[in-house]
C-alpha cells in the first residue's frame, strides 16, 4: 500500500474545558481530494491549525510525506509542502498581488537572506516571474497582478490568497472554506481552479467547504465531523447518505 | 514584623498614585482601545498647573485643586476624546499608541512654553482637613501626616466610587459593551460616542488628582518624578492584563510598598539600592510581558465593524503620472545638489550656527533611519531606538577614550554592540506585538536609563563623554567643525539610504511587508517570521548605533541625557509626523526638526523655549498620525501632486484623494462587471 501524503492519527485538542478536536484520524493520499464537512463549531479549522502548526494538539500524530509534524514551526510544515488558505482572508494589506505571489515564490525556497539584499541580489529573476505569471494565469487574476490588495473586494481577495498558496507549490492545499463571501460564478471559478490544481498539478486537496454542491463536485472523498469527533467517512454521496450526518450536520432539513 | 511594616508604611502614599494613574490605564483601554501613555503627563500637568496656582498666584489648596483637577483634568480627557481619540477609534495600535506618546511627548514641553520655566516647589495639599506639616499618629514608627492621609482616603474614595460607578449603574455597563466597539454599541441605541467620553472625562480626573496628590511627597517639583509614576502604573496595568481595575490598583499600591521595603533593607549606598529598586517598575513590566500569555493578543482586532473601514490611501509617489515623477526627481537633485554646494562654499563662511543646524539634522536623519525599518517596513513600534543611539556612541567614546581605539572602528565595534542589544530585545520579544513590543522597548530603555547610563564609568557622569573629530584619525581632515563633518554625515546617511531601500525592495523587506500584513499568513508560507524579525532588529540597531556616534561627534559629546527613553519617544514622534515609511521622511524629520528649532530660536524671546516649542510643534503633527498614517508631508505632497496634476497634467484627482481603484487597476472593473 502506498504511504499516504498526510496521515492524522488520535488528534485532539482542546480550549480550556471545550473539546475542539477528539481523537481525529484519516489519511490523505498524494493527489486526492478530500473534503472535510460539518457544522459550524465541528472543530475543522481548529484541525487545519493543528496540521499546519498555528496550534499544537494535546495528543496524537500528524505526518506529512514521512516527516511527524508535531514540534515542527508553521513555517518548516510550510516548506515541507502545506499550503492553505484562511477561513478569514488573510492578505498583506497594502501589497500588490505580484508581490503577494512573490513572497510565497521566494518563501517555497527558504529565501530571505539579508547579505543578497544588501548587494541587490534580489531582484527577481526570469524563472521567478514566469512562475509567478502562471500561477496567476492558472487562478484567472493575471489582470489583477500590479493592483493593490487594498483596491480588491472579497471575491478578488480569496483568489489571491489561493494563488499565494499555490505559489508555494504545496504538495497539498489545505483550503478553508474558500467559497465563504463568494457569489456562485466566484464560487464556480474557485472550484474550478482547486480540480485543475488537483489534475494538472497533481496537488492533493483537503477541502473545508459549508457550500455542499462545491465539495461535491471537488472531492473525491469526505470526512464529516461534529462537535470536535468524526461521524463519517467515504464518498460524498456515501457520507450523505448516513442517518448519522443526516442528523447531526443537516439537523431537521436532513430528516425532512 | 514591625521592621517590615515600618518600611512599608511609607510607600503606600506613593502606591496609591501608582494604583490611581493605573486604573485610569485600564478603563481607558477597556473603553476605548487607547494604551495612553500621557497620563503621566496629564498628572504632571494637573500637578503643575495647581503648584504655579498657589506658590505664584496665591490661591488657597481648593481654588487651584478645582481649576487643575476638577476642571482642567476632564476637560482635556474630553478634548483628547473629542478631537483626537473618537476620530482614531477605528485605527490599528500603533496609531493609538503614538498618538498618546505625541501627548506624552508634547504636554511636558507645552508647559513651559505657556508658563516658562518655573521653579515650583510642591507643599500645597488639596485636603483642608488634613494638614501636611502636622504629624496626626504614628503607626510602628512611621509619623502619619497630613500629604499621607489625604493621599490615602482620596485614593480610596476615588475607588469605591469607581467601583459603584462601574459595577451598579447603567453608565459602566454601557462602558463595558463599548470596550468591543462604539459603533456596534450604537445599532443598539446607546450613545458609545457619550460612554467613551465619560471614560475619558473620569480617567482624565483621576490622572489629574493623582499627580496634585503625589506632588507635596517630594517637595521639589520635577517632571521626572512623574516618569517614574507613569512607568509603575504601567506596570501595575500590565500586571492587570489591562482589564481588572481591582488588580490594577492593588498592584500599583504593592509597587510603592515594595520600593520602600527595598529601600529601608538593602544598604543605601550599595549598587542593588541605586540601581535594581529604581529599576522594579521596569523589570516587573519585563517580567509580565515575558510570562502573561495574555499580553501576547493584546492587539487582536475586536471592532466586528472593522471591515467597513476604507482601506489606506497609498504613497504619493505611487500615484503620480509618470512625467510628473520625472519631474520631481529633477527637482529633487537639483535641490540636492544645490543643498551639497551650498554647505560646501557659501554656508560654513557666512552662517556658521546653520553648518551645525544640517549637520545636526543629517546625522540624526541615520538615528531616524533606523526607525523607519522598524516602524515603516516591519510595523513595530521601538521605543529604545535613542538608547541603541547612545549604546554605539558611549562604546566608540570609550574605546577612544581608553584604547586610543580610531571610531571609524570604535564606531563599528559600537554599532555592532547595539545590534546585538537589540536583537536580544527582538528575542525578549519574540511573542510580542503591538503594545507588547512598545512596552518592553520603553521597559528596555529606562532600564538602560536607571542603570548603564547612570555609571559613571560609562557615562562619564551628568556631562557625559567628550568625543574629538581628531579620534577619527591621524589626520586632521575630519575635524568636526566645516566641511569635513558635513562630508562624513552625508556619506553615511547616503550609506544608510541605500541600506535601507535595498532591504525594503529585497526578499527581507517584501518579507517584513507581508509579516505586516499578517504574520500568520506569512508564517505559513514559509517564512521564518522570528529570523526576519531578528534581521531588523539587529540593521536597525547598527544603523540607530552608527547615527549616534555621528550626531554625538557633532555635538562633541555624548551625553547620557540626549539619548535617554524620552529622546526615544521625541524621536518616534518626529519620523511619524513626516513619513515613518518612507526614507525622506526620516530626513525630512531630522533637518526639520533642528531648523525648526534654529528659526523659533532666532525668532522667538528667550523666555518661550525654543526646543520645547519645536517638540510641541512635532507632538501636533504626529498627532495626525492616525489619520494620515502615511505622514504629515507625505499627506501635503499627496494633495499637492494632485492639485498639480490637475493643473498641468489634466489627470489629478481631487486635493488629498487616492487615485480612483479602476484608474490604479483597470482590470477591477471589468472583472466586477463580468462576476
Amino acid at each position: 500500500m502506498v504511504d499516504p501524503l498526510l496521515s492524522l492519527r488520535g488528534v485532539c485538542k482542546s480550549f480550556g474545558g471545550i473539546q475542539a478536536v477528539s481523537s481525529i484520524t484519516f489519511d490523505v493520499a498524494a493527489g486526492e481530494s478530500l473534503g472535510l464537512v460539518g457544522p459550524n463549531g465541528a472543530g475543522k479549522t481548529t484541525l487545519f491549525n493543528c496540521v499546519c502548526g498555528q496550534l499544537r494538539p494535546e495528543t496524537g500524530d500528524i505526518v506529512f510525506d514521512g516527516s511527524p509534524l508535531i514540534g515542527l514551526p508553521t513555517y518548516r510544515r510550510a516548506r515541507l509542502g502545506i499550503g492553505r488558505t484562511y477561513q478569514k482572508v488573510e492578505v498583506f494589506t497594502d501589497m500588490s498581488v505580484r508581490d503577494h505571489l512573490m513572497v510565497a515564490e521566494r518563501a517555497r525556497r527558504g529565501e530571505g537572506r539579508l547579505w543578497r539584499d544588501l548587494l541587490n541580489l534580489s531582484k527577481p529573476t526570469t524563472d521567478e516571474i514566469e512562475r509567478v505569471d502562471a500561477t496567476l494565469e492558472l487562478v484567472g487574476i493575471t489582470q489583477l497582478a500590479r493592483t493593490s490588495v487594498n483596491a480588491l473586494g472579497l471575491g478578488h481577495c480569496r483568489l489571491v490568497e489561493l494563488a499565494r498558496a499555490l505559489a508555494t507549490e504545496p504538495k497539498i492545499l489545505l483550503a478553508d472554506e474558500p467559497s465563504s463571501g463568494l457569489d456562485l460564478h466566484e464560487t464556480a471559478e474557485v472550484a474550478a481552479v482547486l480540480r485543475t490544481v488537483q489534475r494538472e498539478r497533481g496537488t492533493a486537496v483537503l477541502l473545508v467547504e459549508h457550500d455542499l454542491s462545491m465539495v461535491a463536485e471537488v472531492v473525491d472523498r469526505t470526512v464529516v465531523m461534529d462537535l470536535g469527533a468524526m461521524l463519517a467517512e467515504g464518498t460524498f454521496d456515501e457520507v450523505m447518505a448516513n442517518p448519522l450526518v443526516r442528523d447531526a450536520y443537516l439537523g431537521q432539513m436532513g430528516l425532512a | 514584623m514591625e521592621q517590615f511594616v515600618g518600611f512599608a508604611l511609607p510607600g503606600v502614599p506613593f502606591g496609591c498614585t501608582y494604583a490611581l494613574v493605573a486604573v485610569c490605564l485600564v478603563l481607558t483601554y477597556q473603553a476605548t482601545g487607547v494604551f495612553n501613555f500621557a497620563f503621566g503627563a496629564q498628572a504632571y500637568a494637573s500637578a503643575f498647573v495647581f503648584t504655579y496656582l498657589t506658590q505664584y498666584k496665591n490661591w488657597s489648596g481648593w481654588e487651584a485643586f478645582l481649576i487643575s483637577v476638577v476642571v482642567m483634568g476632564p476637560a482635556v480627557g474630553w478634548l483628547f476624546d473629542r478631537l483626537l481619540f473618537r476620530h482614531i477609534a477605528n485605527s490599528n495600535t500603533i496609531a493609538k499608541m503614538v498618538c498618546s506618546l505625541a501627548l506624552l511627548v508634547g504636554i511636558p514641553s507645552l508647559l513651559p512654553v505657556i508658563f516658562g520655566n518655573q521653579n515650583l516647589d510642591a507643599t500645597a495639599t488639596i485636603a483642608p482637613f488634613f494638614n501636611p506639616n502636622v504629624v496626626y499618629f504614628t503607626l510602628w514608627g512611621t509619623p502619619i501626616n497630613g500629604i499621607y492621609l489625604s493621599t490615602v482616603s482620596v485614593t480610596v474614595l476615588v475607588l469605591v466610587l469607581l467601583t459603584i460607578l462601574l459595577r451598579y449603574t447603567n453608565l459602566g455597563l454601557q462602558m463595558r459593551a463599548a470596550v468591543e466597539s462604539r459603533r456596534l454599541v450604537q445599532l443598539d441605541g446607546v450613545n458609545g460616542n457619550g460612554v467613551v467620553a465619560v471614560a475619558w472625562i473620569v480617567s482624565s480626573f483621576m490622572a489629574g488628582l493623582a499627580g496634585v496628590l503625589f506632588a507635596p511627597n517630594f517637595g521639589a517639583f520635577q517632571a521626572q518624578n512623574y516618569v517614574t509614576i507613569t512607568v509603575a502604573a504601567i506596570a501595575a496595568a500590565v500586571w492587570a492584563l489591562l482589564r481588572s481595575i481591582p488588580i490594577a490598583a492593588l498592584v500599583g499600591v504593592l509597587i510603592g510598598v515594595t520600593t520602600t521595603v527595598l529601600q529601608g533593607y538593602i544598604p543605601p549606598d550599595s549598587f542593588f539600592n541605586a540601581a535594581v529598586v529604581p529599576a522594579l517598575p521596569f523589570i516587573l513590566i519585563v517580567v509580565a510581558l515575558l510570562i502573561l500569555p495574555g499580553m501576547r493578543s493584546l492587539d487582536a482586532s475586536r471592532d466586528p465593524l472593522a471591515t467597513i473601514d476604507p482601506p489606506p490611501p497609498p504613497m504619493a509617489a505611487a500615484t503620480r503620472a509618470p512625467t510628473m515623477d520625472r519631474i520631481i526627481r529633477v527637482l529633487w537633485w537639483i535641490l540636492f545638489g544645490g543643498f551639497c554646494v551650498s554647505m560646501l562654499t557659501w554656508i560654513p563662511g557666512s552662517f556658521p550656527a546653520w553648518t551645525t543646524v544640517f549637520n545636526n539634522g543629517l546625522t540624526l536623519s541615520i538615528v531616524l533611519l533606523s526607525i523607519t525599518l522598524i516602524t515603516g517596513m516591519a510595523g513595530q513600534l521601538s521605543l529604545c531606538q535613542a538608547t541603541l543611539a547612545g549604546v554605539g556612541a558611549f562604546t566608540a567614546a570609550q574605546l577612544a577614550n581608553h584604547l586610543g581605539l580610531n571610531l571609524f572602528v570604535g564606531g563599528l565595534i559600537g554599532a555592532a554592540l547595539a545590534a546585538i542589544v537589540a536583537v536580544i530585545l527582538a528575542l525578549l520579544s519574540l511573542r510580542l506585538r503591538g503594545l507588547g513590543l512598545a512596552l518592553m522597548t520603553l521597559a528596555a530603555a529606562l532600564a538602560f536609563d536607571a542603570t548603564f547610563f547612570n555609571e559613571t564609568y560609562i557615562t562619564g557622569g551628568p556631562q557625559g563623554v567628550s568625543i574629538q573629530g581628531k579620534w577619527l584619525g591621524t589626520s586632521e581632515f575630519f575635524n568636526v567643525n566645516g566641511h569635513a563633518m558635513f562630508l562624513l554625515a552625508l556619506g553615511t546617511l547616503v550609506v544608510a539610504v541605500v541600506i535601507v531601500l535595498l532591504v525594503r525592495k529585497g526578499t527581507v523587506g517584501r518579507n517584513l511587508a507581508a509579516m505586516r500584513g499578517s504574520e500568520t499568513a506569512t508564517a505559513g508560507l514559509g517564512v521564518n517570521p522570528t529570523r526576519q524579525r531578528i534581521l531588523v532588529f539587529a540593521l536597525s540597531g547598527a544603523i540607530a548605533g552608527i547615527g549616534g556616534l555621528l550626531h554625538s561627534l557633532e555635538q562633541q559629546v555624548v551625553d547620557p541625557n540626549a539619548w535617554n527613553a524620552d529622546f526615544s519617544l521625541v524621536l518616534v514622534v518626529l519620523v511619524v509626523t513626516t513619513s515613518v515609511t518612507t526614507v525622506e521622511g526620516a530626513i525630512q524629520a531630522g533637518v526639520g526638526f533642528f531648523v525648526t528649532e534654529q528659526i523659533l530660536t532666532t525668532i522667538l524671546p528667550a523666555r518661550i523655549g525654543a526646543s520645547s516649542l519645536t517638540v510641541v510643534l512635532f507632538a501636533f503633527g504626529a498627532l495626525t498620525y492616525a489619520q494620515h498614517p502615511e505622514g504629515v508631508l507625505e499627506y501635503q505632497k499627496r494633495k499637492g501632486t494632485a492639485r498639480f496634476e490637475r493643473l498641468f497634467f489634466s489627470r489629478g484627482h481631487p486635493a488629498g484623494e487616492a487615485a480612483p481603484a479602476e484608474e490604479l487597476a483597470p482590470a477591477i472593473s471589468t472583472s466586477h462587471a463580468n462576476g
